[in-house]
């Protein structure tokens, strides 16, 4: 423990706040302006989709991360948020010719809004039953939608190509849609950033880490997993919003099947819970791992994809509960006690 | 309104159907309520004991009924197994890792099974009891009316070896206090392996009773784990007369919703009583507060 080495120590090892923010803002910038050069590198629609779906996981790592991560409550469900966003950008672009520049948002809104009553009617629920709930709301979703004939049943819905271009979102090249992830990825990690940096990011430790203490002096906690859950939710239909009109077709198991939500809860295990970029690693990562495994092994229809998924997660969990970034903060902690000795 | 016919045997299925879910229940809440772990993965549990029961038939000819005990005592080695080499791991870590280390588990288990045994949909086709019986102009299939009653007998024996047993005093006193259970002599480390064993044979012998009438596959588990989850939680988490109450009420809610509403809707019907449990009595009907 950090707590445990010498104060003086502490201050020659670790360069003051204002420094580290600096220097962590530079190597931010540098990684954007990167990845905003992508597309210009990488010419092979293939690769450039696999960039895409790197980053869509990332955000929804992110989102997820919010409530999950940051406030602790671990969310099972999210896949009913993003179920939520993509089908309210797509209906209302077909049937009222909605741009999804308002659709997508609206989206968001309306997710927010049921996720205020998840909030409402499940925050008092704690660890397992928290998690269970959350699963079960997201199954009579999946159920809702499956028999819902004007969102197109068990059919699912098909966006039109008709009309291409930045109004109505719907591209013929990859890129775009590169952008268009990459900007929301973006927002998020900004959101995340403004969470974490504000009065929030304290009340939000102390929920996770010591509810009944922040309880006794007076921290009103279902107010702030509210919050978490509003910020949350948000984001992550925002999330399906932008996949229904880059795939242009959606349907229940796509967009509101349980391994979603366990996939956006894994993109920040994986990287590091409750950690701003642990998300975004975790994504890479798992990204990687389901392509490569997909392409190595998968095909065959005997689920070795599914066995070295299953591994990797259960290594994670038991070896690395921590994830990559949490992973490495502790190795440099035990370096600069090290050195400090 | 269905005719009185049609209601009678809609709710003696239920019931039947019920003590096969509170049996599968009972396996997860013994082991939550001996070591505070939900296990993700206990409908895998019943899953490998429906192939065990499949592959005895298939390979040996024998009678899913008679290799029951079996198939409980190959799970039973299975679930204690596994507490020794993995969750073991996990006793004392965050519930993060404890759910995603069993959810991994899930994963891994349906996995292996498309592996091994392939996905396709499986049948015992010519088991020792098939057909329907007749009582009072209401049929119920033979199989299924075997399985219940089989469900009861188990439910009962567990009950049974918890409570008139030393080893069963002695998990029960593990599941309300760990530490003082341990300073009175108990290895809590071998009580929370016997829990995984009992609990994985309890879905494992399920699973052995639905297999001469429910389809075999890999991911057959995922029928159950939601249900199962609904059960504990109504009866209350760790209480074994709890599920088995819970269980039949909640067979009863699944084929009266499928009767009234249309079987799409059972599924949801019933996760909206769990929601509706939590919310209003989370610690279960017969949970104490």
């Amino acid at each position: 423990m950090s707590s445990l080495a010498p104060k003086a120590d502490d201050a020659l090892t670790v360069p003051p706040i204002s420094r580290r923010l600096g220097r962590n803002a530079a190597i931010a910038l540098a990684v954007l302006v990167v990845a905003a050069l992508v597309p210009q590198v990488v010419t092979s629609p293939s690769r450039l989709n696999l960039a895409v779906l790197i980053l869509m996981a990332a955000q929804l790592g992110v989102a997820w991360n919010i409530l999950g991560g940051y406030a602790g409550q671990i969310s099972l469900g999210h896949a009913a948020f993003f179920g939520v966003g993509s089908y309210t950008a797509t209906l209302l672009f077909m049937n009222f010719g909605i741009s999804p520049w308002i659709g997508i948002p609206a989206g968001g809104l309306l997710a927010a809004l049921i996720g205020g009553v998840v909030g409402w009617s499940c925050f008092k629920l704690k660890g397992h039953y928290f998690a269970m709930a959350t699963i079960a709301i997201a199954e009579i979703v999946q159920i809702g939608f499956n028999n819902w004939e004007y969102a197109g049943a068990a059919v699912g819905l098909s966006l039109p190509m008709t009309e291409r271009g930045w109004r109505v979102m719907i591209f013929g090249d990859k890129a775009s849609y590169y952008y268009l992830a990459l900007g929301l990825l973006v927002l998020s990690l900004a959101v995340n950033f403004a969470i974490e940096r504000s009065f929030l990011g304290y009340y939000f430790r102390a929920i996770k880490d010591e509810p009944d203490a922040a309880r006794s002096v007076g921290v009103g906690l279902t107010i702030f997993k509210q919050i978490a859950l509003f910020a949350s939710s948000f984001l992550t239909a925002m999330g399906g919003g932008l996949y229904a009109f880059k795939e242009l077709y959606i349907d229940p198991p796509s967009v509101l099947a349980t391994g979603l939500s366990i996939k956006m809860a894994l993109s920040a295990i994986l990287g590091g819970v409750g950690t701003l970029f642990g998300p975004v690693v975790g994504a890479v990562i798992l990204t990687a791992i389901e392509e490569g495994s997909r392409a190595l092994l998968g095909g065959s229809g005997r689920g070795t994809d599914l066995i070295l998924y299953a591994l990797i997660i259960i290594g994670v969990a038991i070896f690395y509960p921590r994830g990559v970034i949490g992973w490495l903060l502790e190795r440099r902690d035990r370096k600069a006690r090290h050195a400090a000795r | 309104m269905p005719s009185t016919d049609i209601l009678l045997q809609t709710l003696l299925s239920g019931i039947l159907i019920g003590l096969i879910y509170a049996l599968v229940a009972i396996g997860l809440t013994i082991i939550f309520g001996v070591m505070d772990v939900v296990n993700f993965s206990h409908g895998e549990f019943l899953m490998i004991g429906m192939y065990s029961s499949f592959w005895l038939y298939a390979l040996f000819a024998l009678d899913p009924l008679l290799t029951l005990p079996l198939t409980a005592m190959m799970l039973f080695v299975f679930g204690f197994l596994l507490y020794r080499l993995l969750i073991r791991r996990i006793t004392d870590a965050p519930m993060l890792s404890q759910i995603f280390t069993t959810f991994g588990l899930m994963i891994l288990f349906r996995g292996l099974a498309q592996y091994f045994w392939k996905p396709d949909f499986r049948s015992i086709q010519h088991a020792s009891v098939e057909g329907t019986l007749q009582i009072a102009g209401i049929q119920i299939g033979l199989p299924q009316f075997v399985a219940g009653i089989g469900a009861v007998v188990v439910t009962v024996g567990i009950h049974q070896f918890i409570t008139r047993t030393r080893t069963g005093a002695a998990l029960e006193a593990t599941a309300a206090d760990r530490d003082a259970a341990r300073l009175m002599g108990i290895d809590s480390q071998k009580m929370f392996a016997i829990a995984w064993g009992i609990g994985a044979a309890c879905a494992g012998v399920a699973g052995g009773l639905l297999s001469t009438f429910f389809p075999i596959f890999p991911e057959v588990g995922a029928n159950f784990i939601l249900i199962a989850f609904v059960v504990v939680n109504l009866g209350g988490f760790g209480s074994i007369a709890g599920a088995f109450w819970a269980g039949i009420i909640v067979g009863l809610v699944e084929v009266m919703g499928g009767l009234l509403l249309g079987p799409q809707y059972k599924l949801a019907l019933v996760l909206a009583l769990f929601l509706a449990v939590l919310m209003w009595r989370p610690q279960g009907l017969l949970g104490k507060a």
